[in-house]
């Protein structure tokens, strides 16, 4: 729908293992709590399903990588806030 | 980085013994040390590093596979067994669903960039339709490496 709210954020890989699996499980998990639904923009352009791990693992996404969160639906702004912080925040890993 | 360099031929059942997690993972890591992949003497700590990793989150990702990995300093180069169960193994699945195909990913320990790019490769695969139904009807290792070869030269849509 096009009058859908949208939210979308760039975020970087802080963690020194990337967004390897326990990162992207958590990311998914977050994603499938909110009703909009969440894709992951990757380095070379490729969109991925934030609510899929298999999905977010395609990224390969290394300690570093940008990547764009963006978000369609009601609670759109509330997730990308909440999944742009757990980015950031290395994923509570060093 | 293709499968057909992640995955070791002489590491490929084609018919697990085992329908239980635990003892697919042992299954798994002993075609690994067949394969020369890794020393006989660190068979009890692989397989206890995985399921440690296991129990922290299961690697059944949903859609019949799961990828149970290790990060070992004794791994000299990224190497992965493959298992295909016909009866299906409970992997504690993220879906709750029984897993059909296993892939055990044994990467060195600090090379995250490698992991990262090997699970890259694994996970595109295992996310076409085509490639997992036709791993999981796989019946001889040939059958599977070919399969591996043709999704590497993109033969498979």
């Amino acid at each position: 729908m096009a009058d859908e709210p949208t939210a979308a954020a760039t975020v970087t890989i802080r963690n020194r293992l990337g967004l390897h699996a326990r990162p992207a499980t958590a990311f998914a998990q977050i994603a499938q709590k909110h009703s909009s639904r969440v894709f992951i923009v990757g380095p070379s352009g490729e969109e991925v399903d934030g609510k899929s791990i298999m999905e977010i693992l395609m990224l390969g996404a290394t300690q570093g990588a940008e990547l764009v969160i963006r978000a369609r639906g009601g609670d759109a702004r509330h997730a990308v806030d909440e999944l742009a912080r757990l980015v950031e925040d290395g994923f509570g890993e060093d | 980085m293709n499968l057909c360099e992640i995955i070791s031929e002489k590491a490929v059942i084609t018919r697990l013994d085992s329908a239980q997690r635990d003892d697919v993972v042992v299954e798994l890591v002993g075609a690994l040390i067949s394969a020369g992949a890794a020393a006989e003497s660190m068979r009890e700590e692989l397989v206890e590093a995985a399921l440690e990793r296991e129990r922290r989150g299961s690697t059944g990702f949903g859609r019949g596979v799961a990828v149970p990995h290790i990060k070992h300093a004794s791994a000299k180069k990224i190497t992965a067994a493959v298992g295909l169960s016909q009866t299906g193994v409970d992997f504690n699945a993220l879906d709750k669903q029984p897993v059909y195909s296993v892939i055990l990913l044994l990467s060195p320990a600090n090379r995250p960039e490698e992991h990262l790019q090997a699970m890259e490769v694994i996970f595109k695969s295992l996310s076409n339709e085509t490639f997992r139904r036709f791993l999981r009807q796989a019946t001889t290792v040939g059958e599977v490496m070919t399969l591996l070869h043709e999704r590497d030269t993109q033969q498979l849509t």
